[in-house]
């Protein structure tokens, strides 16, 4: 077990993509977080002149509801931008774990070192993990970074020392950690690195916020948008700038953690009786 | 268990790898320095061995053995079902019937089978951006070895000075060096290697050659496959012949050349003195004759049979000794019974 860990975690450390999305996560996170900032405070000054409150729900959440902008709905919006939007980068880091096998073969020489097939899966799990943590890491940072640092130069009140926005800012780092993991599962059932990151991007950039907004307008299907898994990722945070702006609801926190675990484990389940069954080569 | 020889095998040269210190000069005594195999450990068995992909039956009833301390050739045409074979003995496809054991065992009942049993299918299993020794390492810890024995492999296979660079700037050779190198690691008594010779030079060739014998002479089982009989024909000892999913021979190399037959080429102008000549001598049982003109007198010399023309007053326009070479005869025995002129391939599936 310690050995077929100690492997994987070597697989991981001797290529480069997992700093490399940590970086690119770490700077697009930063971006975002800059513009999201920005915008707002752009909105705040506009409605101060006209001297009403500021709707950022766009007139999307429905019932005549309005967002009111304060500065903690500003925070919260701001500084879980990582969990609302970056997610792709650990889940994406997640399923190469597992594709970058298929794509260069090195399954074959992987499974002639560890033929148990299921304990090659589940150290791929454990051993994604730390490196997770650190792209998690590197977004969190940019993204409070990026959006403190704005809020702060124009004036407007950060909340870093709120306790209940330090518990968001941290919860994000496990929901992205735990999204690293759903990546390793989906890897595990859709070997093909391209079509993989195709449909990561796919699901995670547009499928599922249309769907989310979608089934948040009706009554009968707005608590099964809450179950998707962008949605179980934003409630361990406990915010995003979709409940801010009045477009969904969320989860509890462990609500949220034990959804987004059981993605991760039925995806896994998936892969082991199909691919991590089947003939190797 | 330190069998690596103190010098390297190979050096780069400008960007090449050449061979030198080849074994014999500077090599240590093969058997002095080999560790101690059970013989009944190395012994690689399969048994009627079938595995179909939908329709198509890539091995058929497959049963043979190979011995260890020799070199053994693992032949047929492309699609003949080798690799197929050697992944149904690793573990790495289930058999529809029929057993692949290695020392009487599966290759997934042995624990830490790498140690035992060192397998290559494919040169181009690399992350290409790795480094080899990265590429060695990351396998170390689950194969059972010390990271040491990494750089030791490289220097046995020759790639000690490339070991710092990336797997995807690496020629075909020196891919397959690394996937030796691989196999190598855990210093196993089996090896089985599918097509070590694609891609490498005639001087990688010969140094591949060199170091097969000698993995062999240590008491080491070494399995060797490939699609070309000339390649591995001056390594092996004995060879398993397979063609469509099924073996066609197997036996010493001595065996397999037994059956080649002398034979001799004939061209007359004169066909009636030529078919004179084949009854008068009683050659008629061993003569093909291509036309009326040409014909081949099989299990005679080409002495024998010109005097016997140059005594008929026979003219004679070609005399040439015609063997069955190993080759056409590897060809012969893997060749597609189907209709004649259909080019005799795609009966079988690749991998």
């Amino acid at each position: 077990m310690i050995a077929a860990l100690r492997t994987e975690l070597r697989k991981v450390a001797t290529t480069r993509s997992w700093w490399l999305l940590a970086l690119v996560m770490g700077g697009y996170m930063l971006a975002m977080s800059v513009i999201m900032a920005g915008s707002f405070i752009l909105a705040i000054r506009q409605a101060e002149a006209a001297g009403e409150p500021v709707d950022i729900s766009g007139g999307l959440a429905g019932d005549g509801a309005a967002a009111v902008l304060d500065a903690t709905t500003v925070a919260t919006s701001v500084y879980t931008l990582a969990v609302a939007l970056g997610y792709i980068f650990p889940a994406i880091l997640g399923a190469l774990a597992v594709t970058t096998e298929f794509r260069h073969r090195t399954i074959t020489p992987t499974l002639l070192a560890e033929p148990r097939r299921g304990l090659v899966l589940g150290s791929k799990l454990v051993a994604v993990i730390p490196f997770a943590l650190v792209v998690a890491l590197a977004g969190v940072v940019g993204t409070v970074l990026g959006g403190a640092v704005t809020l702060a130069l124009f004036g407007e009140p950060t909340l870093l020392g709120d306790p209940e926005i330090q518990g968001i800012i941290a919860r994000q780092v496990l929901a992205l950690v735990l999204w690293a993991l759903v990546g390793v599962g989906f890897g595990s059932v859709l070997t093909n690195q391209v079509a993989a990151i195709v449909v990561l991007l796919a699901f995670t950039q547009f499928v599922e916020p249309l769907l989310r907004i979608l089934l948040a307008q009706f009554d009968a299907t707005e608590a099964a948008s809450r179950f998707l898994p962008g949605a179980a990722g934003e409630a361990i945070a406990g915010s995003s700038l979709y409940v801010s702006s009045g477009l969904a609801e969320l989860l509890e926190v462990w609500q949220g953690a034990l959804v987004l675990l059981a993605y991760a484990v039925v995806l896994l389940l998936i892969g082991r009786v199909t691919t991590f069954r089947r003939d190797i080569g | 268990m330190d069998h690596a020889p103190r010098r390297g095998v190979a050096r780069v040269v400008g960007g090449r790898l050449a061979p030198v210190d080849l074994p014999g000069d500077s090599r240590p005594d093969p058997v002095a320095a080999a560790p101690a195999f059970d013989p009944a450990e190395g012994v690689v068995e399969v048994a009627h061995l079938t595995k179909r992909f939908g329709a198509v039956l890539a091995v058929d009833d497959l049963t043979f053995t190979v011995q260890p301390g020799r070199v053994t050739g693992f032949l047929g045409p492309n699609g003949a079902g080798k690799t197929t074979t050697l992944r149904m003995l690793l573990g790495l496809a289930r058999p529809n019937g029929g057993t692949a054991t290695i020392g009487g065992r599966p290759y997934g009942a042995r624990p830490q089978p790498a140690r035992s049993v060192g397998a290559a299918l494919e040169a181009a299993s690399f992350h290409p951006g790795r480094t080899a020794l990265d590429h060695l390492r990351v396998y170390a810890p689950q194969i059972g070895v010390e990271d040491r024995r990494c750089r030791e492999v490289l220097d046995q296979v020759g790639l000690a000075e490339a070991a710092e660079r990336r797997v995807g700037g690496f020629s075909m050779g020196m891919r397959q060096r690394l996937a030796l190198a691989t196999t190598l690691l855990g210093d196993p008594q089996v090896l089985l290697l599918d097509e070590p010779a694609n891609g490498l030079d005639p001087e990688g060739i010969a140094w591949l050659r060199q170091f097969l014998r000698w993995l062999a002479a240590q008491g080491r089982t070494v399995l060797v496959s490939s699609h070309v009989l000339s390649e591995v024909e001056q390594t092996v000892d004995d060879v398993v012949i397979i063609a469509r999913g099924r073996l066609v021979h197997a036996s010493s190399l001595a065996g397999l050349e037994a059956l080649a037959r002398p034979a001799v080429r004939i061209a007359s102008p004169d066909a009636a003195g030529l078919a004179a000549l084949v009854q008068a001598q009683g050659w008629a049982p061993v003569t093909s004759f291509e036309s009326a003109t040409t014909a081949t007198v099989f299990d005679r010399r080409a002495a024998e049979v010109g005097a016997a023309a140059f005594a008929a007053g026979l003219q004679l326009h070609e005399l040439s000794p015609a063997d069955t070479s190993l080759e056409s005869l590897f060809l012969q025995l893997t060749a597609d019974p189907g209709p004649p002129g259909v080019p005799a391939q795609g009966s079988g599936v690749a991998r």
